[in-house]
């Protein structure tokens, strides 16, 4: 365990010294909201209709342009071929990287989730269940997104080939945060779609680090 | 394991595919033409949909082929990532276009079927979607396949896609339905017509072998240019060398 | 004593055939230095023996045993400089290696240590920005004195390296192997290595 916090520690340090990252997701997050009324009229009511999903799309698509500095730089270099090197096991250090990049990337969305939501007039009484949809969500965002980072590192247009290939796999994470979201507005309980949100969680834990430590490997080997 | 890798011999392949070939041909001309006549002549006509639901012999064994293709890419790449066997990858690159095809028939038979029923070109019913996300799964290979500049590297990163793809279809397919069901309106719509009537399931079933040998043809031929393509390009390094 | 040998090794690397039944055979204090023309596999090679790529064909044997029968073993007892350095520019030097001696087990010299060895103790709280290409060489070197590996792989480690550097290089080797370890090095600087085997890589054909 004592590998792990040494990886967390530089993580933490590295992102702490580049805070300006986490700064350019918030914004690209509030601008991709924020073009939607500009884009669909500002009519309240359509605006609180479409509110969940857009602030969720837009959560989405910042997670995925953060996505690619996960291990670009190390692969760069040399450091990622070290890493595959040391004694710490590589699944491990793939979790620690993906953790520090959810606190520097979800949390992020997190917390400036309820400004969106009041610029797109979702009700207040649907912004705890948004708020926990993001916080089982996120996460999953960065753990497939990992995945992704690890595949397409050293392609050519790897950025946009990246959203490529995990935005397919992110849709279930979209539809049940948002179905959670909206079962609470229309009544019914958002415990369903929040319970399989937390599944797929579970199961991104499960899958990810394995699968990205192996397509690391690779990206090493070659 | 020797089953396996007694076929990873190029040549022996070659000569082999040559052989079969012929016979492959001939058995999907065979069920192509049969289930054709079928599908388009001799089933009864839905005494609702009139003869659109002649549809249906397309668009549902394109369906399924499509997911069939997923699979044996699936199967194909676990293959040639624990036993590195070549041939298994060129199967994974040479089904991918196949797979994608036979998805993309699938939407446009849905849309074209669609607009009869609904009265639209699209409608997000969870099938369709579905198929539209296996769609993007097939893009997605096929472009980290190619955005490479080592084949190798191209060809590993693309199987491991695969497979995370693959872990994920039933996944989409559970979150798809869910999406539907609750958005849906009350009335149920099934695309695949009635209840299956011998007379329906037949030319059904004569399509679904014919789709699976013109897949089996196609791979064959493309598998063997494949092979000559991988040796041109040692040839050429070995061009570079000397 | 530790063995490290090598039976029969192929790799492919793209599409190319890169190395060719290659044997070898190191024991402890042993020192084995790679020659040939670019394109021969010598950086293949060192990679292999590092780990981070299999043979195609062949294997290759720590005390009799395969190395890709315990991979995480492996790592533990080699430590590998490549081409590139490792260094992050947003630490400072110490912190560069620190990070490193504790990711590899904290088992070979401190860091304190390790940067003096090579010169750069005066550095150590400089950001690592500002260093030259030999003195990021240089930090990079620290890491393998604090890995306290018994496999040192070395891939040109003297380029950017001024001479009296090289000269301290030899002298840390030469300590290494009185210590018991092993070192394979690809170079064309004299290093003063001595009782080296020398393996020549030819391109394949």
């Amino acid at each position: 365990m004592s590998g792990l916090s040494v990886i967390l520690r530089r993580e933490i340090r590295l992102a702490l010294r580049h805070s300006t990252d986490s700064f350019m997701v918030v914004g690209f997050f509030v601008i991709a909201v924020v073009l939607f009324p500009f884009g669909v009229g500002p009519e309240s009511n359509m605006l609180a209709r479409i509110g969940p999903g857009v602030i969720w799309v837009a959560a989405l698509l910042a997670a995925m342009l953060s996505m690619e500095r996960l291990f670009q730089t190390d692969y760069e270099d040399g450091s990622l071929e070290l890493l595959v090197l040391s004694p710490v096991p590589m699944e491990l250090t793939v979790c620690a990287k993906v953790f520090v990049h959810w606190l520097t990337t979800g949390v992020p969305l997190i917390l400036t989730a309820p400004l969106l939501a009041l610029m797109m007039n979702v009700p207040f009484e649907a912004w705890p269940v948004m708020l926990a949809s993001l916080a089982l969500g996120t996460p999953v965002l960065s753990l497939i997104g990992a995945i992704g980072a690890a595949l397409a590192l050293g392609a050519r247009r790897g950025g946009v080939l990246l959203s490529l290939l995990v935005l397919p796999l992110l849709i279930p994470v979209l539809i049940f945060a948002v179905g959670a979201i909206d079962a609470h507005l229309m009544g019914g309980g958002a415990k369903a779609n929040l319970l399989l949100l937390g599944g797929v969680l579970l199961g991104a834990l499960a899958l990810a680090p394995w699968a990205s430590a192996a397509a690391l490997r690779q990206a090493v080997a070659s | 394991m020797n089953i396996l890798h007694r076929f990873a011999n190029p040549t022996r392949f070659q000569r082999l595919s040559k052989k079969i070939e012929p016979w492959v041909l001939v058995l999907m001309l065979l069920t192509m033409g049969s289930g054709l006549y079928f599908a388009l002549f001799s089933s009864p006509v839905d005494y609702q949909q009139g003869h659109i639901v002649r549809i249906m012999y397309i668009h549902v064994p394109a369906a399924w082929m499509a997911l069939f293709c997923y699979t044996a890419m699936a199967i194909a790449a676990a293959i040639s990532l624990i036993w590195k066997h070549g041939l298994a990858d060129i199967a994974v690159k040479a089904t991918a276009p196949i797979g994608a095809a036979f998805t993309f028939l699938a939407l446009v038979t849905g849309s074209l079927w669609g607009k009869p029923m609904w009265g639209t070109w699209w409608v997000w019913d969870a099938r369709l979607t579905s198929v539209l996300v296996l769609f993007f799964l097939y893009l997605g290979y096929m472009a980290l396949r190619d955005a490479f500049d080592d084949p190798a590297r191209g060809a590993k990163s693309s199987a491991i896609l695969v497979l995370v793809g693959f872990v994920n279809v039933p996944i989409i397919k559970f979150s798809v339905d869910w999406w539907n069901t609750l958005h849906q309106p009350a009335s149920v719509i099934r695309m695949d017509g009635p209840t299956i009537h011998v007379d329906m399931l037949m030319p059904l079933l004569l399509m679904a072998f014919a789709f699976k040998f013109y897949y089996l043809w196609v791979m064959l031929v493309r598998i063997r240019q494949e092979l000559m393509a991988q040796r041109i390009r040692a040839l050429k390094h070995r061009q570079a060398i000397e | 004593m530790a063995s490290f040998t090598g039976e029969n090794l192929s790799c492919i690397r793209g599409e190319r055939l890169v190395l060719e039944g290659i044997n070898f055979a190191l024991e402890g204090r042993g020192a084995m230095i790679l020659t040939g023309p670019n394109g021969a596999g010598k950086s293949t090679l060192l990679r292999l023996m590092a780990g981070l790529m299999r043979p195609s064909q062949g294997r290759l044997l720590w005390n009799d045993t395969n190395v890709s029968d315990d991979a995480a073993e492996h790592n533990c007892r080699i430590s590998y400089i490549g081409h590139a350095d490792a260094v992050k520019p947003a630490f400072s030097v110490s912190e560069n290696v620190g990070f490193w001696a504790e990711m590899n087990g904290s088992k070979g010299h401190t860091p304190e240590q390790a940067m003096t060895s090579l010169g750069i103790a005066h550095l150590a709280d400089l950001s690592a920005r500002y260093l030259s290409a030999g003195q990021r060489r240089r930090v990079n070197l620290c890491r393998m004195l604090t890995s306290g590996a018994d496999l040192w792989l070395l891939d040109e480690p003297t380029t950017a390296l001024d001479s009296e550097t090289s000269a301290s290089l030899g002298e840390l080797i030469a300590a290494h192997r009185h210590k018991g370890g092993m070192v394979v090095i690809s170079t064309h600087t004299d290093l003063g290595i001595s009782d080296a085997v020398s393996l020549p890589l030819e391109v394949t054909r």
